[in-house]
């Protein structure tokens, strides 16, 4: 099952704006919810999103609970040149994961 | 042996008491996390004055279900290398953490317009500020009402 959805331009004209879309799967577990037992839910979130294009960071999120479950997140980069760009989401308990794609500038 | 006049008054008297301590619990917690939600505000911008305008901060006015609602925001800047927008906050009033996300951006990203989904507890102020890279902070809020809170399981507390 895919962890992140990330829905970028294949192509694009050189320095035009492209707007990226990123989904990611993951509960977001807030740390103020109780079981029926009235224990604590401990906290379990994604607490950084970063971007990177050709290895220079475009874009960076620091989420806090108030994120909704499977966080969404939408931006904007301008098309520089061919290559990669990869994101990363991180969070509690060692939560990792990563995704790259393609993209090629005309 | 209690005459039933007592027992009347008595009963008047603690359930008086009873909706007193209701009433007073309400407006702490609201209390409590409007001044969380100052010192979040005064930890981002320090002394700098915040001003309204340029910041366009979308949510719809009337949430059914506060666990996703759909927030974008947008400021109006030429986003070059002189002048650009460094980071875009995200505050809510009556949640019971006031950070909401926290966004850096740069000359790189072209557009300052960022969009995502967030919790609402309820029914509050929805408060944005960009800080420039001039340094000046710029604000837009909203008032939204939240008809089913994200904290259900905790009701308001």
């Amino acid at each position: 099952m895919v962890n992140a959805i990330v829905n970028v331009p294949a192509q694009a004209q050189r320095g035009e704006v492209i707007e990226i879309r990123t989904l990611v799967r993951h509960p977001m577990e807030t740390g103020f919810r109780r079981t029926q037992l009235g224990e604590l839910i401990a906290r379990d979130i994604i607490t950084t999103f970063v971007c990177t294009y050709n290895g220079a960071e475009i874009f960076r999120a620091e989420l806090h609970p108030a994120i909704a479950a499977n966080p969404f997140m939408t931006f904007t980069t301008v098309a520089t040149a061919s290559g990669t760009i990869a994101f990363r989401w991180s969070g509690d308990n060692g939560y990792a994961v990563t995704e790259t794609v393609a993209i090629s500038v005309a | 042996m209690t005459t039933r006049r007592e027992f009347l008054v008595l009963a008047g008297a603690s359930l008086g008491a009873a909706t007193t301590a209701k009433a007073q619990l309400e407006p702490n917690v609201t209390a409590q996390r409007k001044a969380a939600f100052q010192a979040a505000l005064r930890k981002v911008t320090g002394d700098a004055r915040v001003r309204p305008g340029k910041v366009k901060l979308d949510v719809p006015p009337l949430i059914d279900n506060g666990n996703a609602v759909p927030l974008s925001v947008a400021v109006e800047s030429p986003m070059t290398a002189a002048d650009h927008v460094k980071v875009i906050h995200v505050f809510t009033e009556k949640n019971p953490q006031p950070n909401v996300v926290s966004v850096h951006l740069g000359p790189r990203s072209g557009r300052a317009s960022i969009a995502t989904r967030v919790r609402l507890a309820d029914t509050g102020t929805v408060v944005a500020i960009a800080e420039l890279s001039d340094g000046s902070f710029w604000s837009d809020s909203a008032e939204v009402v939240v008809t089913l809170s994200a904290c259900l399981e905790d009701g308001l507390i």
